[in-house]
């Protein structure tokens, strides 16, 4: 849309916070120094060097206490895409002598899922964990999948489109029981529920800093203690020899802090997130006719609001609450570049035109009542109007 | 996704002409979209062999709703074979531009016009009368993905066609 037309930033109500945030004052103040002044290389042994490098490790600390892992197990990376292709390509290879069994939910995030896909074609055999009608992958699928020696069980801590958190510490249990390394995808859970890798029982946890009020671009790896993983990015030999690349200090000490920020504020933020998608889920029933919520009702993210409206496409309800200055998502496939509808909400067993009808609303920091008293009264409106246009939805009037 | 759409696609889209049915339309085409599975209607009335009314339905995106928007336009007293010939591309202009991705959308409104038109001519003459040309591109470019989909599926269409005529 041309600028003219946008609604201009300060009325922009912005309910796209699964996407991406924004950097936080506090964040940015704190990554600054970093560039211009404390530039120096952390891997130099003179006084510049050494502010950057005590820097990243004020950083690593701050990270290992959102996730209640040891410093040593934290490494930095460009972002939650790099930790998981990592994480999958990097186990596979380490274990590939032992075997070539992964085992992966259908509803992971692309990093993950286009990971696996790659490593079919080159020998490895993934085995697809289906989920139920509201996302949850079962524990029981999970332990009936390790069949001869998987190298590597990967289930999304919770899931970015509709929000269904995942029973990992269950799964991780099982993984524990039976030996087989676990990857949780906890990009989207961190900064919204609790995160903490020994009660996941996870071996490797992916975290971005963009979606916690970070900057974009950044993110880290865990990986505990003992867990068989392969280098992914040769060179240098930064990051304890595991992650080569000179390291991005303003970014990390950025995620440092954006870290702490989530870490000190999560139980607040939680109990007003949840009210809010509450009121949120509760006004889209009731005032829309044939709106599905997706995922469950209580077992989501503090923040996810999906709804599938019968007879209309998502990106025309995008673009309407974009022109009334709402920012949401869709997974339907006129949106997607590949024009393919969410394969989340084909795993969920949603036919095509219904998940042609989706809406993604995801809340943040900066929302209020009156960002959901907002939605609540152009939404009802922006059905009908389509509606009114689609030929698959029969109103009282035709 | 929006950045993409011009004004004119905006406004055709949030304020779409001639949305809904005709009561006792001529002719009804209902098409749908091979690529991303949406669905489009286009109803007319004809008097003296041309288009005194013409109306749509679309479920799909922005460009698709804005395409049937201004085609629909375009065609009200036209000539039904004046309409026939409206290209793709004079649809697209009408609009601006589109996006490439959205390219397959257009297609969508023409498919839908011509097959309301045939629909037409098949309750008139009460048998099946062909001689359009059936619609295999989307753009001038031979190596677009969409073209030879559509170029494939009119092959077939009209393979189907001719068993019928046996
Ligand atoms: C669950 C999940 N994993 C991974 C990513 C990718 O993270 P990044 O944008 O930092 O590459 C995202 C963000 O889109 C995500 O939601
Ligand atoms: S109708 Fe699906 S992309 Fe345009």
């Amino acid at each position: 849309m041309t600028d003219k037309r946008r609604a201009d930033a300060g009325n922009v109500t912005y309910l796209d916070h699964a996407a991406t945030t924004p950097v936080r004052p506090e964040v940015l103040e704190a990554m600054l120094p970093f560039f211009a002044q404390k530039f120096g290389n952390p891997s130099t042994l003179y006084s510049v060097g050494a502010a950057a490098k005590e820097a990243m490790n004020a950083a690593r600390a701050q990270v290992a206490a959102l996730v209640g892992a040891r410093t040593q197990e934290i490494y930095f990376t460009s972002g939650g895409t790099e930790s998981d292709n990592w994480a999958v390509k990097g186990a596979a290879c380490a274990l590939r002598e032992k075997g070539r069994h992964i085992i992966a939910s259908k509803i992971e995030h692309h990093a993950v899922l286009e990971t696996c896909r790659c490593l079919e074609k080159q020998g490895f055999e993934v085995t697809w964990l289906d989920v139920d009608g509201d996302g949850l992958v079962s524990p029981d699928h999970v332990a009936a999948a390790i069949r001869d020696d998987p190298i590597l069980i990967t289930v999304i801590h919770a899931n970015n489109e509709v929000g269904v958190v995942e029973p990992i510490p269950e799964i991780g249990r099982i993984a524990a029981q039976r030996g087989v390394q676990l990857h949780t995808d906890a990009v989207q859970s961190l900064g919204k529920i609790p995160v903490n890798v020994d009660e996941l029982g996870c071996n490797l946890l992916p975290i971005s800093a963009h979606k916690i009020y970070g900057p974009k671009g950044i993110g880290a790896l865990y990986v505990r203690k003992g867990t068989r993983l392969n280098k992914f990015m040769h060179g240098g030999d930064q990051e304890n020899r595991k992650r080569s690349g000179t390291s991005n200090v303003a970014g990390i000490v950025g995620l440092g802090k954006a870290a702490e920020l989530a870490r000190l504020e999560l139980d607040d933020e939680t109990k007003r997130l949840t009210a809010l998608r509450d009121r949120l889920i509760d006004g889209i029933s009731a005032s829309i006719p044939d709106a599905t919520l997706s995922g469950p009702r209580h077992n989501r993210l503090p923040n996810n609001v999906h709804f599938c409206f019968k007879g209309v496409e998502g990106e025309g309800i995008i673009l309407r609450l974009d022109h009334a200055g709402i920012c949401a998502a869709s997974g339907s496939a006129c949106t997607s570049a590949t024009l393919e509808p969410s394969h989340v909400l084909l795993a969920m067993g949603r036919p095509h035109e219904v998940a042609h009808g989706s809406l993604r609303l995801t809340l943040g920091r900066s929302n209020t009542q009156a960002d959901v008293d907002k939605v609540l009264e152009v939404l009802p409106k922006t059905i009908e109007q389509l509606r009114a246009i689609s030929p698959l939805y029969a109103t009282s009037d035709q | 996704m929006s950045e993409q759409y011009t004004d004119e696609v905006m406004n055709h889209f949030l304020q779409p002409h001639n949305v809904g049915t005709i009561k006792d339309p001529d002719g009804v085409g209902r098409v749908g979209n091979p690529v991303c599975g949406d669905v489009m209607e286009i109803q007319i009335k004809v008097e003296n062999d041309r288009i005194s009314d013409a109306k749509f339905r679309t479920f799909g995106c922005g460009a698709a709703i804005a395409t049937s928007s201004v085609l629909t336009d375009m065609v009200k007293g036209k000539r039904l074979t004046e309409a026939l010939k409206i290209t793709n591309r004079e649809v697209t202009q009408a609009l601006g531009g589109l996006p490439a991705r959205k390219r397959h959308c257009s297609v969508l409104a023409e498919e839908a016009l011509h097959s309301a038109i045939k629909d037409y001519r098949e309750r008139l003459r009460g048998k099946i009368k062909r001689g359009e040309e059936p619609i295999t591109r989307c753009c001038p470019d031979d190596s677009c993905e969409l073209c030879q989909l559509l170029a494939k599926r009119s092959q077939e269409i009209a393979k189907k066609h001719a068993s019928e005529d046996l």
